[in-house]
């Protein structure tokens, strides 16, 4: 990792020449595809009509109300899981079959079973997001160091202070870790639960743009789907950062 | 303040090794034991009965006359790699067993003070244990265990991972704050040199089945030092236990 100074510096460059391309490309080859300008422009003009922000308010909120359901189910059942070998046989072969369904096959399902409200849609999320964060926790308990557990014993430490002080700080990494991944196979679910039943939101949008053959609005919206995962997954990063500073890293 | 150890007719299996066999061994009141033994000898075993974290086949583990049934903060252990909670800072890894002890803040602040002071670590206080050095962070574990105020310490090969300058100025360290306060301990090392310098008693250990070969005595005077350290009377202790450890009876059809 040497001349690591210069990153920032590298990315507005690598940014600048990405721009640059896409403008050469579309402006001067046969390929039909909007320019920076084009797509500039509706973005404009769909900020302005504020339908920009409604999309986007009702994309945050279902990844939102999801993630946040599937991860407080997932982490209680992950520690549970963890802790108690007995939980984990019975669990854990439904989890791994759920986790080999895409979260998406479980939409037709979910229409016909919740309606077509905000219901199924806020359920394949959910499902997303718990399928990854529940193996996560598990997993980031069973590996707690037995060394920790028995220096904390003979510290004189019960089972109550044991999981509280050692074992909840110590899987600490693996549960954000299994966060952050739980928030980009949510918000990937979310777009393509959009694209199928929708009447709002990013996804959606894209759907009907689709209809019209309004390339420039489909731009937009992947940009902005791409933009907010990347914010999405900075703040997780943050706080991943902040909150395990403590880890000895290689 | 000190307690003795009794080892009676003990034996641990785990399914189909025999870890230790028909160990017998008392550690008196104030006394500093180290064991030594080839891997397998069930030294550790043998530490982990004491404190607690294992329980024998058969036989028992007395200390201060009473069947240990479990862990407890009258048995301080440290252990090689000095499992710190690395989220703690260095005060708050020694704070860790007076917390649990229910003391006041205040009272924990004392403790810590004293015991890092102790231990050369004070400036290091507020450090997370990722900052510091092998041999600061056996010193911390070292304070941590202090802190509980146990009557016992035991050691597991505490110094096996250090340098050598590091490792000969912790053992200085040890047994000096051992002759004030006299807690008994029960150190493992592989180290003969470390073994004998420490040591009242020295515990040979066999393998396959893991049991008690022999046990020396050091009739070294106190306190240690290097005349003593390179004097001939330790290398001749020193080649009695290595001639233990290293030309060990072989376990013929060992049961």
């Amino acid at each position: 990792m040497r001349n690591q100074k210069n990153l920032p510096g590298l990315r507005v460059i690598s940014f600048v020449l990405g721009l640059l391309g896409w403008y050469l490309v579309t402006e001067y080859t046969a390929i039909m595809l909007p320019g920076p300008q084009a797509v500039l422009q509706k973005f404009m003009a769909v900020a302005q009509s504020g339908v920009l922000f409604t999309d986007i308010a009702a994309s945050l909120r279902r990844v939102l109300t999801g993630f946040l359901l599937g991860t407080a189910l997932a982490i209680p059942i992950g520690f549970v899981m963890g802790w108690y070998g007995v939980a984990r046989g019975l669990i854990d072969p439904w989890i791994q079959f759920f986790r080999m369904i895409p979260p998406l096959a479980i939409i037709p399902l979910a229409i016909i079973t919740l309606g077509i409200d905000e219901a199924p849609k806020i359920f394949v999320i959910f499902l997303a997001a718990f399928l990854s964060s529940v193996v996560a926790t598990y997993q980031g308990v069973i590996g707690v160091d037995r060394t920790l557990i028995n220096a904390a014993r003979v510290l004189g430490a019960g089972d109550r202070v044991i999981f509280g002080r050692v074992v909840v700080p110590a899987s600490l990494p693996f549960i954000l870790v299994g966060c952050r991944i739980g928030l980009g196979s949510a918000w990937a679910t979310l777009v393509a639960a959009e694209l199928i039943a929708a009447q709002s939101g990013l996804g959606f949008r894209m759907q009907q743009a689709q209809l019209f053959y309004d390339m420039p609005t489909i731009f937009v919206s992947l940009i902005a789907i791409g933009v907010l995962g990347l914010l999405m997954d900075r703040v997780v990063q943050w706080a991943e950062t902040r909150l395990t500073s403590w880890q000895e890293r290689i | 303040m000190s307690a003795d150890i009794h080892f009676r007719g003990v034996s641990v299996r785990f399914s189909d090794l025999q870890a230790l066999k028909d160990f017998d061994f008392h550690i008196r009141p104030g006394e500093f034991v180290t064991m030594v033994g080839p891997s397998g000898c069930g030294k550790s075993t043998a530490m982990n009965l004491v404190a607690g974290l294992l329980q024998p086949s058969a036989g028992e583990v007395l200390v201060s006359g009473r069947t240990v049934r479990g862990p407890g903060p009258d048995r301080g252990v440290i252990f090689q790699q000095y499992a710190l909670f690395p989220w703690l800072s260095v005060r708050e890894n020694v704070e860790f067993g007076p917390r649990l002890a229910g003391k006041s803040r205040a009272e924990r602040r004392a403790i810590s003070d004293r015991y890092l002071r102790l231990v050369g670590l004070s400036d290091f206080a507020d450090a997370l244990p990722k900052v510091l050095s092998g041999g600061m962070k056996q010193r911390c574990a070292i304070a941590r265990a202090y802190a509980a105020d146990p009557q016992i310490l035991l050691m597991d090969e505490p110094f096996g991972a250090l340098d050598a300058l590091t490792r000969i100025r912790l053992q200085d360290q040890l047994l000096s704050t051992w002759s004030s306060d006299r807690r008994s301990v029960l150190f493992i090392t592989h180290d003969v040199d470390e073994a004998v310098y420490l040591a009242n008693r020295v515990v040979v250990m066999g393998a396959r089945p893991g049991r008690l070969l022999e046990v020396i005595d050091v009739d070294l005077p106190h306190p240690r030092t290097e005349e003593i350290r390179l004097s001939p009377d330790f290398a001749a202790i020193r080649n009695r236990v290595w001639h233990a450890v290293y030309h060990q009876p072989s376990q013929a059809g060992a049961a």
